[in-house]
């Protein structure tokens, strides 16, 4: 062993690794961040636009949740910063406010379809008929029982329903970094508070001023027990779907795609006697639903290429109808007009 | 019988050494030592068993996929352009699905299929047949204008089914696959036109959303792009910085603390060093989001204090007889380094430099905040271009809906251990091969 070979190759290792900095090129494919909820459909168009285009490349598409891709989205322009963050949530003003100080001004949203939620059990156990109230007497942290408030006392679903089967009350539900968690609070925790009695309760509690007991009222009711009750799970829907195997008497919160991909193993439960599907979602009579985003910058529209005809492909009737590869996933599709003016404001790169 | 040494104890416990009482005692006690040692070994035998298995039993399944033999009826109108001609262009657009369920439904013997039906015969085929069939054709245009057999992927849940993961007996509303679908299933293998073939594409393929057409390709690259980098980088430096302190630096204050930052650098959470990379590597020089160029230097970061801890105990172990022989005869000290002390240190810096890429290569934090978690098809050809990593294509197929994704998880995860198990055993080779006894 002789020192030139020591000295060479740590000379090469160093000039490489600026050589490489130096020759960082223009991008030439689209990058994408963001919501894990949206993250296999977006897969599933950027595999197809793939083989579609031939002179543009894949678009790269990570992972990493809502908050996170939009993050990274505002952080400014340029290529190297992602051109689409998708979200299962709508941007926030403090974010929109966020992009522009860092000159993300034109921001093109594009709401795609909509994703269900929906309650399963165990395949092997009894269908469940579940309503918001049942759901909120179960999870909440404090019930109204003759008219006050006091910490939950049910143990078994029996209790909250005698409908329903003689089980512990064992709940996994999405974390609070999940943007699912979000449409669980508000489409069924805060429905159910209302059914209940206990919204009234709360808001009263709260005080007078009309506004900020509301606002303190709304919050009450997302507050969910944490007596064992239910569980968060910060991980993703294979996870939940794990703890319901070791624990078939559990009840899991899922995406209805999941869901649909996992039939023989999950048993859904109706929500206020409607079932869950494509066609109660897409009409709205399924009450737990949520709109699914992404959002373009338009100042990379025309310096990355194959950014317009990627948002174009993605909005196409082909890849979001109701026959396309994703609606066979499980994304909820939307109506024709609104499809029809999707497509129009992606022609002409409508901004927010 | 007895030692100096026994003599020595036994004297200092002012007992008598033939006490056979107290013999026995001490061979009890050693007995009792040697049992916990084999019962702490079972123990961590038992678990490393039941990983292996688990991961095996679950995952051996993922080098099979079941494919089906279809003849395709190969049409010259079908690959001709507006104007009657056979081009390049015209190939790469002509409608491969189309031809693929036409040579499905006549194999089934179906004249024509109802709307429903024609459904579920797509159901029985991936996605990716018409890549298949097309490259096919590109690599021998003379075929078309015949009907040739083509073995092409069956879809994801026809292969969940065939290796049993999709239950049969389950009631058919529940069912991924309806009765009619596993008449024809039925049909095909006892045609033997559908069977379970060595899994080519679990190698080639790159990220996919469905399962049978996913593969591990552009993490393979990435992780060795990743790997160069890593030893190109860290070994050098960590070599370099280990030989300074050894040899050269003053033992005073500043090389303790230097020293002991070192030791602490070992042990900074991975994550750590993604954010650094982030911070360093991406928003201030500017370096490409996703790439393996920066993974291979955020791992490069994580694996220095590996490489230079070894590489410290390996010089440090070279006696200084040597040291001392070689200056006697004139050696200047940096001779005496490169032509003496490296070369026997060797086997010891290699031994560590090799846990160090081994250890960089199973890590995923790191690598999440640098965008390395990521959908890539297109496989990576130079150290910038978009890619992943080995660890990083099992976490995300384990986060995915489809059964077909859970065997291959655990088959990506039977590839990293192969990776894994061939490098430790090098490092042990290597060991055994230059280790000099003094």
């Amino acid at each position: 062993m002789n020192n030139k070979f020591f000295a060479m190759t740590a000379a090469v290792a160093v000039a490489g690794s600026f050589a490489f900095a130096n020759a960082a090129s223009a991008r030439d494919q689209v990058q994408i961040a963001g919501s894990s909820t949206v993250l296999p459909y977006a897969n599933i168009v950027a595999e197809q636009f793939g083989k579609t285009y031939d002179k543009f490349k894949t678009p790269v598409v990570e992972s990493g949740g809502s908050s996170a891709g939009l993050k990274q989205f505002c952080q400014g322009l340029g290529e190297k910063t992602i051109d689409i963050a998708n979200a299962s949530r709508k941007i926030k003003d403090a974010e929109v406010k966020a992009c522009a100080e860092a000159g993300v001004k034109d921001i093109m949203e594009i709401r795609f379809g909509y994703d269900g939620i929906v309650f399963a059990t165990d395949a092997k156990g009894d269908a469940w008929a579940l309503e918001p109230k049942d759901v909120y007497l179960a999870l909440a942290d404090k019930i109204p029982v003759d008219g006050k408030l006091v910490d939950n006392p049910n143990k078994k679903w029996k209790q909250v329903n005698a409908k329903l089967p003689d089980w512990d009350i064992v709940a996994y539900i999405p974390g609070e970094k999940h943007g699912t968690r979000e449409v669980f609070e508000v489409k069924v925790m805060e429905e159910g508070c209302k059914a209940s009695g206990a919204y009234d309760l709360h808001k009263a509690a709260a005080g007078d001023d009309e506004k900020k007991a509301k606002k303190a009222a709304e919050k009450a009711c997302f507050k969910v027990r944490k007596d064992g009750g239910t569980v968060d799970i910060d991980g993703d829907y294979t996870e939940t779907l794990a703890r319901l195997q070791s624990n078939p008497t559990g009840v899991g919160v899922f995406g209805l795609s999941f869901y649909e991909n996992n039939t023989d193993k999950l048993k859904v439960a109706t929500m206020s006697g409607i079932e869950p599907n494509v066609e109660t979602i897409s009409t709205g009579k399924y009450p737990v639903s949520r709109p699914l985003f992404f959002y373009v910058k338009k100042a990379h529209i025309g310096t990355i290429p194959g950014l317009k005809e990627y948002v174009e492909f993605f909005t196409s009737t082909k890849m979001i109808g109701p026959d396309g590869p994703l609606a066979e996933y499980g994304l909820v599709p939307m109506p024709k007009n609104e499809l029809d003016e999707l497509q129009k404001a992606v022609k002409s790169e409508e901004i927010m | 019988m007895a030692t100096t040494q026994d003599t020595l104890h036994a004297a200092a416990d002012g007992r008598k050494l033939n006490d056979p009482a107290m013999l026995k005692r001490r061979y009890a006690a050693e007995w009792r030592f040697k049992a916990y040692g084999l019962g702490a070994l079972g123990i961590a035998l038992f678990f490393l068993v039941v990983l292996f298995y688990s991961i095996i039993s679950q995952g051996w399944t993922a080098f099979l996929q079941t494919n089906i033999k279809l003849d395709v009826a190969l049409n010259e109108a079908d690959f001709q352009d507006a104007d009657g001609q056979i081009t390049e262009q015209s190939i790469r657009v002509a409608d491969y699905t189309k031809m693929a369920r036409d040579a499905l439904q006549s194999t089934l013997g179906l004249e024509s299929p109802t709307r429903p039906e024609k459904r579920d015969l797509r159901g029985l085929l991936s996605r990716g047949v018409d890549v298949q069939i097309r490259n096919k054709i590109e690599s021998d245009r003379s075929v078309i204008g015949q009907t040739v057999p083509v073995w092409v992927l069956a879809n994801g849940e026809v292969d969940a089914l065939i290796k049993g993961s999709i239950d049969r007996n389950t009631p058919e509303e529940r069912r991924q696959l309806n009765n009619k679908q596993l008449a024809w299933i039925d049909k095909l293998i006892a045609e033997g036109r559908l069977e379970k073939q060595f899994n080519t594409g679990l190698f080639t393929y790159g990220a996919s959303s469905q399962p049978e057409t996913a593969g591990l390709a552009v993490a393979l690259i990435g992780s060795f792009f990743m790997m160069l980098i890593v030893a190109l980088v860290a070994v050098p430096i960590g070599v370099a910085a280990a030989a300074y302190l050894e040899e050269f630096a003053p033992k005073n204050t500043f090389t303790d603390i230097i020293e002991v930052n070192i030791n602490n650098l070992a042990a900074v959470p991975s994550i750590v060093f993604g954010l650094l990379g982030l911070a360093v590597f991406i928003n201030f020089m500017g370096l490409p989001r996703s790439a393996s160029l920066v993974g291979g230097l955020v791992l490069s970061l994580m694996t220095l204090p590996t490489v230079i801890i070894a590489t410290r105990a390996a010089i440090r172990a070279v006696p200084p007889s040597i040291r001392e022989a070689a200056l006697g005869v004139g050696a200047s000290k940096m001779q005496t380094l490169f032509h003496h002390v490296l070369p026997l240190a060797l086997p010891g810096i290699l031994t560590g430099t090799i846990i160090g890429l081994v250890q960089a290569l199973g890590e995923t934090a790191p690598l999440l905040m640098i965008g390395l978690v990521a959908f890539v098809v297109d496989y990576p050809t130079t150290p910038l271009d978009p890619a992943t990593a080995l660890p990083v294509q099992i976490y995300m197929w384990a986060s995915s809906a489809e059964r077909g994704f859970v065997e291959r998880t655990m088959g990506a995860t039977i590839v990293l251990l192969m990776f894994l198990f061939v490098m430790n055993a090098a490092a042990v080779y290597l060991r055994r091969k230059f280790e000099r006894k003094w």
